[in-house]
């Protein structure tokens, strides 16, 4: 059975070919279903990428089969086989394949298309050790530690701060889409909303309603400060909106002032002030752009996780080829032994029982030592060639086709 | 039978030191194995301690380098409550080196087989050394966590791009962390330098050292009351920390020089 994968990603086609043959989940399980036919079958379909996982005894006709019921018609599509197409999940599942390396939506994708697929043993072990896959890449490097938004980079600022944000006060101003953003992320890690400002008191009352706060007047925006710990401030005005008289002595409590504004809404000023700590919007695109550099460094350690987990599925599969050959060819030496000791029977019979015993052992050792050395090169060979040498001991030793072990499929749905 | 537990100890100090270097370059896999050697450096020294107890006639640590020793495990120990949690193993870059170096310094001085042979009684060197030695190592500790506090401080006023990059605590917990354990070395020095006055009385002279070491209570004293008292936070108070923490390296060199001779 050989592991099959036709599909095509954002690194190959534009979405208004992605969009042809993108399917949500019922329709991803509709069409694994389909084609489990001939197999085992999953579907991976994304915003990124459509891939059509097959395992079939015949790897071409899967291949055509995959590529006409995903209905690709001209689009471009990659078809990768075993090993290759292993490793291409596993990067799949740990981000690596992703537009903004290592993020975690698609570990929660891959794990639903699994569920949804009809997957006998290879696609359950393979989709099983890819979520592995994805979660050690996570766990053993930090891919997915680092910010990759200005609004989580201010909010992973934040908590270089204080920490947990769990009962950090937010003081938010201005209330557009800007301001919205980054408060979520705060809201996120546990910071609550103290208090939304804006010139327009009406889009302020708005925004406080969504986090559940309440909207202030703009004059109140010193006292506000006295009380936030972390500010906010995204407003479209061409002036300062926030100038360092505004605030007030922190009596060692620190301030983190997000000045996410063009024009700048802080006073640069407030950043030379004790405690208080100011990035404007260059100073955390800055640390996104360091921070992407950083998830692409820890990308090279990822992929040698990955090519490792790829390997040791490539030796499973390999394993499962070679282990019914070895057990047939076991059954096979056994019954010709005790055949032909069944026939020497009437020629034995004078034998003590300890002469008897040791007559067995003597056959039992031979036929051990001649089958060591075949069976030792056959594991090896499937480990580095794959599985020819299976195929030609099955032929030299007249082996039975129907060795194979039982694929026992079964449906996630 | 010392000698050989002296070195897997100083190995795997210095392991940990080299392992936290590379996890700063490369967070993971090596900074596992830098908490690891921690683990392992202290109990190999813990045992190493246990063997000199057992040896020796009194208290084993009653000479600069024996006492060095001492101090050695009292740090390594107490920043093992907490600083092998991943965001802290910035930390173990300036610990562990320093240990490493202080338990060599103390080998080479003699401090791993020390004799024990002192006029004093073993209860009061229990009380007044190990007790003292507590305290500095708490104030260490602090001052490496004020440290610590004050590189980030820059680092976030300067709006550095690679701060994220080193997963350091926040300041908050590292200030308030440092304050924690000010305020549990503090009483601690107190009582072993109580012992030692008490010892006094009984017709020692007052020497300098002693002067200096309650110069040094006192500005931790002062810390713990304009920390608790006025709120005294950030930069002054890390300062502060590491003035009190000078005091302690003066107080620690003069060991050598009076003190223990």
């Amino acid at each position: 059975m050989s592991l099959v994968l036709v599909g095509t990603s954002h690194n190959l086609s534009p979405v208004e070919d992605r969009e042809q043959i993108a399917v949500d989940l019922a329709g991803a399980a509709q069409l694994a279903a389909a084609l489990a036919d001939g197999g085992e079958a999953v579907c991976l379909s994304t915003c990124n990428r459509t891939e059509l996982y097959l395992v079939w005894s015949d790897p071409d006709r899967a291949e055509a089969s995959a590529i006409e019921a995903l209905g690709a018609g001209s689009i471009e599509l990659y078809r990768l086989r075993d090993e290759d197409a292993a490793r291409h999940l596993f990067r799949v599942a740990a981000g690596l394949d992703s537009l903004v390396p290592g993020e975690g939506e698609i570990l929660g994708q891959v794990r639903l298309a699994y569920e949804a697929g009809s997957c006998g043993p290879v696609l359950d072990r393979l989709f099983r050790q890819a979520l592995h896959a994805g979660k050690k890449v996570r766990t053993e490097t930090a891919i997915a530690e680092s910010p990759s938004s200005v609004s989580a980079a201010a909010a992973a600022l934040a908590q270089q701060v204080f920490g947990d944000l769990e009962g950090c006060r937010v003081l938010i101003v201005g209330a557009g889409e800007v301001s919205e953003l980054a408060a979520k992320s705060l809201v996120k890690r546990g910071a609550s909303i103290s208090a939304v400002t804006s010139r327009t008191h009406e889009r302020a009352t708005q925004l406080a309603e969504r986090f559940e706060s309440r909207a202030v007047e703009f004059e109140q925006l010193a006292d506000e400060l006295d009380r936030a710990d972390v500010v906010v401030s995204a407003t479209s005005s061409p002036d300062q909106v926030l100038p360092r008289e505004q605030v007030r002595d922190r009596k060692g409590r620190p301030l983190f002032v997000i000045d996410l504004a063009v024009p700048r809404d802080v006073d640069p000023e407030i950043a030379a002030l004790d405690d208080c700590y100011l990035y404007d919007i260059d100073d955390l695109e800055a640390v996104v752009s360091e921070s992407m550099s950083g998830r692409w460094r820890e990308a090279e350690r990822a992929e040698s996780i990955t090519s490792h987990e790829a390997r040791r599925f490539s030796d499973w599969q390999a394993s499962r080829e070679v282990v019914p050959a070895i057990a047939s060819l076991r059954e096979r030496a056994e019954s010709i032994r005790s055949g032909e000791l069944a026939k020497a029977e009437s020629r034995l019979e004078g034998l003590s029982e300890a002469e008897r015993r040791t007559v067995e052992s003597l056959t039992t050792q031979i036929v051990n030592k001649l089958l060591h050395v075949p069976i030792v090169r056959m594991k090896e060979a499937a480990a580095t060639e794959g599985t020819g040498y299976v195929e030609v001991a099955r032929h030299l030793f007249g082996l039975a086709e129907e060795e194979s072990a039982p694929s026992s499929r079964k449906s996630r749905k | 039978m010392a000698e050989l537990l002296f070195w897997p100890a100083l190995l795997a100090y210095g392991e940990a030191a080299v392992a936290y270097a590379g996890d700063v370059r490369r967070p993971g896999s090596l900074g596992r194995l830098a908490t690891w050697g921690v683990r392992i450096g202290w109990l190999a020294q813990t045992a190493l301690l246990i063997v000199q107890a057992a040896r020796a006639d009194g208290f084993p640590w009653d000479t600069w380098a024996g006492s060095l020793n001492l101090f050695v495990w009292l740090v390594v120990g107490a920043y093992l409550i907490w600083g092998c949690r991943p965001r802290f193993r910035l930390l173990g870059l300036v610990v562990m080196p320093l240990a490493a170096l202080l338990l060599a310094v103390s080998y080479a001085a003699g401090g791993v087989d020390a004799s024990g042979d002192s006029g004093y009684s073993t209860l009061f060197l229990v009380l007044h050394v190990g007790l003292v030695l507590a305290g500095f190592a708490g104030f260490t500790l602090a001052a490496a966590l004020a440290g610590l506090y004050l590189w980030q401080e820059r680092q976030l006023k300067h709006r550095s791009s690679t701060l994220l990059r080193f997963r350091a605590p926040s300041l908050v917990t590292l200030e308030s962390l440092a304050a924690r354990t000010v305020a549990f070395a503090l009483p601690v020095l107190t009582l072993g330098m109580a012992a030692g006055f008490a010892r006094i009385r009984h017709g020692s002279e007052l020497d300098p050292l002693i002067v200096l070491t309650v110069l040094t209570w006192a500005v931790y004293g002062v810390f713990l009351a304009l920390r608790f008292g006025a709120h005294w936070r950030g930069r002054r108070a890390a300062y502060l920390t590491l003035a009190g923490f000078a005091l302690v390296v003066a107080l620690q060199l003069s060991l050598q020089m009076g003190h223990f001779a």
